[in-house]
């Protein structure tokens, strides 16, 4: 190897001329570029996951628009207008109105202390934060049980004073903010952490009080990033069903939320109804993608025009 | 040692509301995940062992697990295999309507449980779309073990995907002109330079996807029959005991859960952490 490899400048003209080389192709004939594959193989890789997709992905998705509209527009929306569909979607408005506001506070408190402080344990505490994930649904639904239910923890007391939680709204709402709780600490900690604390400690220095440099420094840098976290806390925490299911007691017109009411509507082979109120749930889970690719999209627009953002640490 | 703390020290005061960001924090997540996730623990210790290992080994149960473990398994392994095909074929190639795919792929996160499971046995049932043809070929989905496969494939479908994407997106194509230019084909490419990049990322998204698969409720009850010892998952083999108002044993098979689900966790984190980079993780 080493017998025409000259130190200096003959080597690197050599360089220059092999690269060249290998651009100039004989015309009429494409040749394939030496990290890409070959046609055939491309066209069946994209056969293999568009056929992958369609079957777990897009047929489902399909399938619910077919079904619901299977007997026409005059039953679907006969379907939406029956009295406990609508006050299972109220249930799901008020419940998603309550978890996600107390969820984005969680959320924007743990992303402060996380990713402007140092402190010990922080990173049990990133882990824990994963924890309602990492636990089963029907779990999440279980714990308040045991802990407000008639032979729970609490049981007799709230008996005695007439406070019903399981098996009514409250427990509904719990079970709601237990499963969705970390989607918005989980959206802004990589993100405020990437963004550093300069601009924060610039602005104090400049004499901005707290509130002040979180609405006029973190706010406008996190924006798409919130944005994102709460839109998709709102659609898991209108979509919840094991942990609600087993909190609910599946009360009719009163402790049914829309995903509780397409079971009912389901096991009752009201298939015209159940798939109704799921399209709803469906068009808000397409709405949620949406608006998370335009979020991308502006995130990666602010990132080329904004100014340079600090290297993770 | 000593400066270092001082540093800490000084370096904290600089921005104000730690002590309110993290008391509420802590408030919050004590509250409402800490404390009764202790107290359903706590329960499970008012049983006796006998009891306890009588309830968590009791045949159905074993089935069950044998149910949720295997099929959630299988799932991850289908993501692999498949989500792996779909993350190259996003990031490698164009073709039409491929920011359209690309943006459903996440369609599993945000599509409700239960909404995805009548779905998936309206076109896996032997009248559906795709069951009809199925069951031609002498092959039952819905209300079948490998129903319970299907859905747990769906579930766990971004998770491989979004880990493994931005892998591809970040590897140096240099590396790979290097190998093509030293001789080698494009296979042996494939093989040697990149899938061991990918195997981290790989590891991780299949770790994703099996936590999420075990734990999973709504999607599954609707597709799998739950028929006693053939059908039934772990999580609804705790709920049909709450409805039965038997508590205690659904707090022993809540807990066997709690610790698989920790177990898992902790191996995602070590993944994580090899991996040297923080990937999206459950509801990204």
């Amino acid at each position: 190897m080493s017998y025409n490899v000259v130190p200096g400048v003959d080597n690197r003209h050599s360089a220059i001329e092999m690269s060249s080389a290998s651009v100039e192709r004989p015309p009429g004939r494409s040749v394939r570029p030496a990290t890409a594959e070959p046609a055939p193989v491309r066209w069946l890789l994209i056969v293999v996951a568009v056929g992958f997709l369609t079957l777990f992905l897009f047929l489902p998705l399909a399938a619910v628009f077919a079904q619901a509209f299977q007997r026409g527009l005059g039953p679907y929306l006969a379907a939406l207008r029956e009295p406990d569909a609508r006050s299972a979607i109220r249930l799901t408005l008020l419940s998603a109105g309550i978890a996600v506001p107390l969820n984005l506070l969680f959320g924007v408190a743990a992303a402060w202390a996380i990713a402007k402080f140092e402190f010990r344990g922080k990173s049990v505490l990133i882990t824990l934060i994963d924890l309602p994930f990492a636990v089963s649904p029907v779990i999440a639904g279980l714990i308040y049980v045991i802990l407000f239910g008639r032979r729970g923890w609490l049981g007799p007391w709230l008996d005695q004073h007439n406070i019903q939680i399981i098996f009514a709204v409250p427990g509904i709402v719990l079970a709601t903010i237990f499963v969705t709780c970390p989607l918005v600490a989980r959206e802004l900690i990589p993100l405020m952490q990437a963004q550093g604390r300069e601009e924060e400690e610039a602005a104090v220095v400049l004499g901005a009080r707290g509130w002040q440099t979180f609405f006029r420094v973190t706010l406008p840098n996190i924006k798409w990033g919130l944005l994102y976290g709460v839109i998709l806390c709102n659609a898991r925490a209108m979509g919840e069903f094991g942990a609600v299911s087993v909190v609910s007691g599946h009360i009719r017109g009163l402790t049914n939320t829309m995903t509780l009411h397409v079971e009912i509507l389901y096991n009752e082979y009201n298939f015209v109804g159940a798939f109704a109120v799921a399209s709803l749930l469906t068009l808000l889970a397409m709405v949620t993608l949406a608006l998370k690719s335009l979020v991308e999209w502006k995130a990666r627009q602010g990132q080329a025009a904004g100014p340079v953002v600090a290297e993770q640490p | 040692m000593l400066a270092r703390a001082a540093y800490r020290r000084r370096r904290r005061r600089i921005l104000p509301g730690f002590g309110l960001a993290m008391g509420f924090t802590l408030l919050y997540f004590g509250l409402i995940v800490l404390i009764p996730l202790a107290g359903l623990v706590l329960k499970s210790t008012a049983m006796s062992w006998q009891q306890f290992w009588g309830t968590v080994t009791a045949p159905q149960a074993l089935a069950s697990y044998g149910l949720s473990f295997g099929a959630s398994l299988a799932g991850a392994g289908l993501n692999v295999v498949f989500g792996s095909v779909v993350a190259w074929v996003l990031v490698r190639y164009r073709f039409p309507l491929r920011k359209l795919i690309d943006a459903l792929v996440d369609l599993p996160f945000a599509l409700p449980t239960a909404v995805a499971g009548i779905a998936l046995t309206g076109i896996y049932d032997s009248n559906g779309w795709v069951g009809r043809h199925l069951s031609a070929l002498g092959i039952q989905v819905a209300f079948t073990r490998l129903g319970v496969v299907v859905a747990l494939t769906f579930i766990g479908l971004p998770f491989v995907v979004r880990t493994v994407q931005p892998v591809l997106e970040d590897l140096d194509v240099e590396v790979e002109e290097a190998a093509a230019s030293l001789g080698a084909r494009r296979w042996d490419t494939f093989r040697r330079v990149i899938l061991p990049e990918l195997w981290p990322a790989l590891a991780t998204g299949f770790a994703l996807a099996l936590a999420r698969a075990l734990g999973e409720y709504g999607s599954v009850v609707f597709i799998a029959g739950n028929l006693p010892m053939r059908t039934e998952i772990t999580p609804l083999l705790i709920v049909i005991k709450l409805e039965q108002y038997d508590y205690a044993g659904a707090t022993a098979l809540a807990v066997v859960m709690l610790g698989a689900s920790f177990a898992l966790l902790l191996l995602i984190n070590v993944l994580q952490r090899r991996a040297g980079r923080r990937q999206p993780a459950f509801g990204d």
